[in-house]
């Protein structure tokens, strides 16, 4: 991945934030992934098919959230199956966003959803993959992007 | 005038409904991918639909071309994430009224849903 396309993932999170909280998230330094699993408590994978081939991940802490769910809803009980829900519909309009930058044959699947460390959500993932750390809110998370160059 | 909705997203499904309450719409049914969407559209014959792109079975554009044979007065609002502009392009060809793109907060969807009314400024 180049250096402006790690750069669009960047832009796509932050504006996904500020858009619909009014507030953009802190972005880390992105980096390349090794051998160390990179998930938290919720994670959204969505497959990539076209020329650029492979998977993104959007992985986050519980409270990131049920923060996001009350703001969409203006309640949240904070039950797994509505998170998981919240982790699924992230991941996918940030992926579906970047469809901006890299035309419409990058085609996006329907949001594969976990709670939980699972050890292979990293398998749809062309290495090398680029964790982007941000937090929101002091709340953390990570996307995590492998795609064929 | 009678809505559906269509997401696979239920948090999606839900703030829809929620936003779009107050302009005393009648939310028939809400459908979770295309299929259902489809069977659900041939039961209630909605006036308006809200129709999200990526979803399981079948998805939004596909759905989108079947509602228009069903009844082409309906008015389809596709509100997705794919943010291309030929996607746009592509649901207004297949005859949608107007292309939302998410994320979206609950004032634009309103202003969105009014416009379609005629209600817009």
């Amino acid at each position: 991945m180049t250096e402006t396309e790690l750069r669009h993932f960047i832009d796509t999170v932050f504006n996904y934030f500020q858009q619909l909280t009014g507030q953009g998230p802190q972005m880390g330094l992105p980096y390349i992934k090794n051998q160390d699993s990179v998930v938290m408590d919720f994670t959204g994978l969505i497959g990539i098919s076209g020329p650029r081939k492979g998977g993104i991940y959007l992985t986050t802490k519980r409270d990131l959230l049920v923060k996001m769910t009350q703001i969409v809803l203006g309640d949240s009980s904070g039950d797994d199956q509505v998170l998981l829900d919240m982790v699924g519909e992230m991941a996918n309009t940030i992926a579906g966003n970047l469809q901006k930058y890299f035309g419409a044959d990058f085609q996006i699947s329907v949001p594969i959803v976990v709670s939980g460390k699972p050890t292979d959500v990293s398998l749809r993932l062309k290495p090398p993959s680029f964790v982007i750390p941000f937090s929101w809110e002091g709340m953390k998370a990570c996307l995590v992007a492998g795609l064929e160059s | 005038m009678k809505l559906l909705i269509v997401d696979d997203s239920s948090i999606i499904r839900r703030a829809i409904e929620k936003y779009l309450g107050p302009l005393g719409l009648e939310v028939c049914a809400t459908a979770s991918n295309g299929k259902e969407a489809l069977d659900l559209f041939q039961k209630h014959q909605p006036d308006l639909v809200t129709l999200d792109i990526t979803m399981p079975f079948m998805d939004g554009l596909s759905c989108l071309s079947e509602i228009k044979k069903i009844k082409p007065s309906a008015k389809v609002i596709v509100i997705s994430a794919l943010s291309d502009q030929a996607t746009g392009i592509k649901a207004l060809k297949l005859g949608a009224f107007s292309f939302l793109p998410k994320p979206f907060t609950e004032q634009q969807i309103v202003e969105e849903i009014r416009r379609v009314l005629g209600e817009g400024s």
